[in-house]
Order: C-alpha cells, then sequence, then structure tokens
C-alpha cells in the first residue's frame, strides 16, 4: 500500500505496475479528472491544495481500513496537488487483487472516503475569470454529515 | 500555554493568513480556540460550528489543549 500528495503529473502507469502480482486476477484503476463544468458553471482549471500531513495520515488510514476490509495489500494512492488543467488527472486509485468483486469494491471504498475525510481543498477557476473554492461537508460513513460532536465516529469506524 | 492553529482554503482567504498563535489558559479545549479564532477579524463568516482538527485528527470540542498542540480549522473538504 502506498498513498502520496504529489506535485507533478500522476504516473498512471507506474501505479498499475506499482499494484501487479501473479496471485492477482483483477486489477482496477480509478483516474479523477478535471471535469469543464461544476454546478452549471463553465470551467478552465482548478488549483487543489491540502493539509498535507493530515492528509497523509487520513489517506493512509484509509487505505489500511480498505486492506483489512476487502484482503489485498496492493492498493496505490496519489493525489494531485497545484494547478491543474481540464483533463488532467487530479486523483488516480490502482487497487489488485485474487478477484474482480473486492477490487471494484475497495477501489470504490478508497475513493468514497477520500472525499469526505481527506483534507484536501479545491479553488475553481471559472471562464469569467472568477474563482471560487468548493467543497461539501466532512461525512461519516453512516451518519451523515459529520460535526465537532461526532467528530470520533470516523476514528472508532477506522479503528 | 500557545498552540498553533492553521487554517485553509477560505477560511484562510476570510482571515487574511493560515496560521496563527493563541495563548490559551491551562485546560483549554479546542472549542475555547475556536472561540478565540472567531473573534479575528474576517472570521465572522466561518461557520459557527466547523470540523476541528488536533495534532492531524478530527477532534470534538471539548477536547483538551495541550502547549503545542496543533489545530486546524477544517472547511468542507474537496478531494477527488
Amino acid at each position: 500500500m502506498r498513498c502520496a500528495l504529489v506535485d507533478r503529473p500522476i504516473e498512471i502507469a507506474a501505479i498499475v505496475s506499482e499494484v501487479a502480482r501473479n496471485s492477482n486476477g483483477a486489477t482496477l484503476l480509478f483516474i479523477g479528472t478535471v471535469r469543464d463544468v461544476n454546478n452549471g458553471r463553465a470551467i478552465t482549471g482548478m488549483d487543489y491544495t491540502a493539509y498535507a500531513s493530515m492528509a497523509t495520515r487520513e489517506l493512509t488510514e484509509i487505505l489500511g481500513e480498505a486492506a483489512q476490509q476487502f484482503e489485498t495489500e496492493d492498493i496505490v494512492v496519489e493525489h494531485r496537488l497545484g494547478t491543474l488543467g481540464l483533463g488532467d488527472a487530479s486523483v488516480a486509485i490502482a487497487v489488485a487483487h485474487a478477484h474482480r468483486g473486492p477490487a471494484y469494491d475497495a477501489s470504490r471504498y478508497v475513493i468514497e472516503q477520500l472525499k469526505q475525510r481527506v483534507p484536501i481543498w479545491k479553488l475553481e477557476h471559472y471562464v469569467d475569470g472568477s474563482r471560487e473554492w468548493v467543497g461539501t461537508p466532512v461525512k461519516t460513513r453512516e451518519t451523515g454529515r459529520l460535526t465537532p460532536e461526532t467528530a470520533t465516529v470516523i476514528q472508532a469506524d477506522g479503528a | 500555554m500557545t498552540v498553533t492553529v492553521l487554517l485553509f482554503a477560505s477560511y484562510a482567504d476570510l482571515l487574511g493568513k493560515n496560521q496563527l498563535t493563541l495563548d490559551l489558559s491551562p485546560g483549554a479545549t479546542a472549542g475555547d480556540a475556536l472561540g478565540q479564532i472567531q473573534t479575528f477579524p474576517g472570521a465572522h463568516r466561518i461557520p459557527a460550528n466547523p470540523l476541528i482538527a488536533v495534532n492531524e485528527r478530527y477532534a470534538r470540542r471539548d477536547q483538551v489543549l495541550a502547549a503545542g498542540d496543533e489545530i486546524a480549522i477544517i472547511p468542507p473538504v474537496a478531494g477527488g
């Protein structure tokens, strides 16, 4: 397992190779890319920023949860930071497993948890030149919106 | 005691800084730190009940702080 925040283009082929193993019968690759429209507004690009040390810690915990739940150690995640253009890969997740079912499940688990928990933010650039931070409230797996009072739910889930 | 507060993204823009230092009484909680931050210029636009992390972990407001702790006020996240 490996996770990284990177300030260069994600090397897709490299992370796929990294999870390869003769005992694996299925390899899943998820790539998140910068889309040209969000909430009806045309976009030209975006800046990603992170609380890097905590983001790495959360990603590491997510990978540990996925490994335990879906029984594979062959998971690699890279998330790019900095300024990205349309079509650029912002995140890539490679998962390999003996069987396809758990590979799909683990890939889905990692991206959904990443989007809910990992402290990364994006500043969207619009065609009219304006810029805006976007984001969704952090959520727990089962209980919906996370408040400071329920924050420990995440830690309990991850234990 | 002194603690460090980190601000990110929209919250850093609102306060015009990404880091500040607070002087708190011994036994102060994460909620006490948040209360002080909310008195800073620009902080009135931060939601009343934002997510807080202490030393890189999501924390409850009643978590007691120690000198040197790193507190982060976490805006809605948007990775992926």
